[in-house]
């Protein structure tokens, strides 16, 4: 007689095998995903962390009268203006020994960014008693000299293939020597707007520009999508019309975002002739495509709120609009917040519909108002992603940690709306 | 003969009247943004095409199998008038997509599955916001990932064994953009799972099976509508996605299936036509709007069908 008890349990063995070998297909499907999420981050801190810092160059600067304003004027535009190569070129060769020939002035002189000028005419204009003193002054490194402070140019690889010269890199070493080249903190990274040069590039702009851009979304998508939501959840009656209006928000919000951009283009800037690149024009097209979500989330908020508080307000004699705006809307309110800010944050991260509209402009002046072309953080990313300068990878990524710190903190304001003030029935 | 409170009562009731019917007037008025926009989107996409399709004959622009925008500086150029065929454009699109719906599609089910039917609470609320964060990372990230680091991997691992990759191979957007999927599969399947009865699951369990065959015979095939409704849904937006493309594939127009290739997608021409500074009244830019049309028609199908899908599903179990 066959052993029936042994073979069941063989086979259970085999079944529950089975049962333990899907469960773990589970887990490392999950793994992967997040360990790519890990990796993802782990490699944009890692190439963006370094950018935080920036690395500058003290010189002692004689602001000789007679280079920088000759006649004696003290305006402040010629003050900006003025050569100051000479005085900066004469410092350098005072801490540097051996600089004769022109070819090496020139050189010596490109260790410094192209703005370190442009610095020097600032703060002579700010305090035109500098003039015929002498006084230590910290100047912007330029890129190159930057990364390598920062150790990312391997001096070990042949000379052709580096732009910083292994005379360039001697020179650094002097300059190291005497204390004079140090990393700081980077402030041209927040306080600026964009700029050729990756050492002057700043995200400055680019964040006015989104915050802009999403002011603008906030005013329009909020409350069109309460008024929206509070319509089709209170007063509308089951009819076509109702029925189209829901069809069309679904459909609106499977709608690529680069259609919507196409609809801002066409629309807003060639049809209404609004200004082109401005977060005006940002606003109201982010504002459209976050629309559908806004409604979404406020209709199920609507939804939950108990009909035994519609019920009440009415029997106490209140209209309809009075019941709705004065106690069901109220009680909606955190849970449609915390739908927009959601909807927000991805309004923050979209860039394809700007590109669009033409927010894709190389822009250097901070924007002022909704109506200044601007562009915003992640079309500067995608910009500066572009850029063939390897100095402006780690400003791409440390834009890309701003942005997702900007993110994750919308995201945390609508977990602490939701836990703070939503009310389960 | 009326008492000057009841007319008074009756004034007050008309102004309030009034104030309920402006009020109710504001929310109608709000409510057809959402119609104003759709009808905006396909107005202007629909005129613009036509324009385009003036010029060139919309036969042409879908059977076409070469897609070389530019237009002559010199009227008598050779191929003066551009070749406009979409084909290549929606290979490439399709191409890039399957990529990446090879990657989301066991990832995202597996882990949707996993998360309903096996793993602890804990788990659970540790891990789903985890995948979520996943779909809330901009897109410009996920482009900016695929060109600076898989690109350079893949190309490296293809030298590695001999191979040549091209460094804007579809494979590398198509990896980043699964990857970008899997919260969309795995969070609406979650849905779809959790939304089979538990009485189905009783019966097999009560049969003696175990749960795994539970839920691979019992479960899944119950949910396979709203499953499939759900990859739709991934595949729509892997079609409309634009960033990762932008940065991660090419813009040559290459008529292939093969992913170590760089192919264009449409969402990348569009924004490479309209970027530049250029005329209105070109063909290169109205194909732009064609394009879009030829787009949104795509997306919006695949996203009715999937909805339709869905809740009929959701009805059936309802």
């Amino acid at each position: 007689m066959p052993n029936y008890i042994l073979n069941t349990s063989r086979q259970m063995a085999k079944r529950h095998g089975r049962e333990k070998r899907f469960k773990w297909y589970g887990r490392i499907a999950i793994f992967i995903s997040i360990a790519f999420l890990i990796f993802m981050f782990s490699a944009i801190v890692f190439r963006g962390a370094s950018a935080f810092q920036q690395t500058k160059i003290s010189l002692d600067i004689n602001f000789s009268e007679a280079i920088i304003d000759p006649t004696s004027s003290r305006d402040p535009e010629i003050l900006k203006r003025a050569n100051y190569k000479p005085v900066v070129l004469e410092s350098l060769s005072n801490v540097i020994p051996g600089i004769t020939d022109r070819r090496d002035r020139n050189r010596v002189y490109k260790l410094l960014s192209a703005g370190a000028v442009f610095d020097l005419g600032e703060q002579v204009a700010s305090n035109p008693k500098l003039l015929g003193k002498s006084k230590s002054v910290w100047l912007l490194a330029s890129s190159e000299v930057d990364l390598f402070m920062k150790g990312k140019i391997d001096s070990n690889i042949s000379e052709d293939l580096r732009r910083l010269k292994d005379k360039d890199i001697e020179w650094i070493e002097i300059l190291k020597s005497q204390g004079k080249i140090k990393k700081t903190f980077n402030t041209t990274l927040f306080g600026k707007g964009d700029s050729r040069e990756p050492e002057m590039a700043g995200i400055l702009g680019a964040a006015i520009g989104s915050f802009f851009s999403l002011l603008v979304c906030f005013l329009i998508a909020f409350p069109l999508g309460i008024l929206t939501a509070v319509y089709l959840e209170e007063f509308a009656k089951k009819n076509f019309l109702t029925d189209f209006i829901e069809v069309n928000i679904n459909n609106l919000a499977a709608v690529p975002s680069i259609v919507f951009g196409l609809l801002g283009l066409s629309i807003f800037l060639n049809f209404f002739n609004l200004p082109r690149s401005t977060p005006l024009v940002g606003g109201i097209v982010l504002a459209l495509m976050t629309l559908p979500t806004i409604i979404i989330a406020s209709r199920s908020i609507l939804r939950s709120i108990p009909q035994s508080i519609r019920d009440a307000a009415l029997g106490l004699g209140a209209s309809k609009t009075q019941t709705t705006f004065h106690h069901v809307v109220p009680l909606a309110m955190p849970g449609m917040l915390t739908g927009t800010i959601l909807g927000m944050a991805r309004a923050l991260g979209e860039t394809a519909p700007l590109l669009m509209i033409g927010m894709v402009a190389f822009i250097v002046d901070i924007p002022k108002g909704v109506t200044d072309v601007a562009t915003s953080l992640p079309v500067q990313i995608f910009l500066w992603a572009d850029s063939p300068e390897k100095g402006f990878v780690e400003r791409t990524s440390a834009a890309i940690i701003v942005l997702l710190v900007f993110l994750i903190l919308m995201n945390l304001c609508a977990v602490y709306l939701r836990k703070r003030l939503e009310r389960r029935w | 003969m009326s008492l000057p409170t009841e007319n008074w009562l009756r004034r007050k009731n008309r102004r309030n009247q009034i104030k309920e019917l402006v009020i109710q007037g504001v929310l109608i008025a709000s409510s057809f943004v959402a119609i104003l926009t759709t009808i905006g989107i396909v107005a202007s996409l629909v005129f613009e095409a036509f324009r385009f399709f003036d010029k060139i004959p919309l036969m042409e622009f879908l059977f076409s199998l070469e897609w070389s925008p530019q237009t002559a500086i010199r009227a008598d150029q050779v191929g003066a008038s551009g070749k406009f065929g979409v084909i290549p454009l929606l290979t490439g699109t399709l191409l890039i997509s399957f990529i990446a719906m090879l990657v989301a599609t066991p990832l995202g089910l597996l882990s949707a599955i996993y998360l309903a039917e096996f793993a602890k609470a804990k788990t659970r609320d540790a891990v789903k916001p985890l995948l979520e964060l996943l779909a809330g990372i901009p897109t410009v990230v996920y482009g900016f990932f695929a060109a600076l680091v898989v690109a350079p991997i893949i190309r490296a691992t293809g030298s590695g064994v001999g191979f040549d990759i091209s460094s804007e191979s579809a494979l590398a957007a198509g990896l980043v953009m699964g990857v970008m999927l899997i919260p969309f599969i795995s969070s609406l399947s979650d849905d779809v799972i959790n939304a089979v009865p538990q009485a189905l699951r009783d019966a097999s369990f009560g049969m003696g099976a175990t749960h795994e065959e539970t839920v691979t015979k019992v479960v899944v095939p119950a949910a396979t509508p709203g499953i499939i409704g759900s990859l739709l849904l991934a595949i729509s937006r892997a079609i409309g996605e634009t960033m990762i493309v932008v940065m991660a594939a090419g813009l040559a127009a290459n008529l292939t299936l093969n992913p170590f290739e760089a192919v264009t997608t449409m969402t990348v021409q569009i924004v490479t036509l309209l970027t530049g500074d250029q005329e209105f009244d070109s063909a290169k830019t109205l194909a732009a709007f064609a394009i879009a049309l030829f787009l949104l028609v795509l997306t919006l199908g695949l996203n009715i069908i999937a909805l339709h899908i869905v809740n009929k599903y959701k009805k059936k179990y309802a």
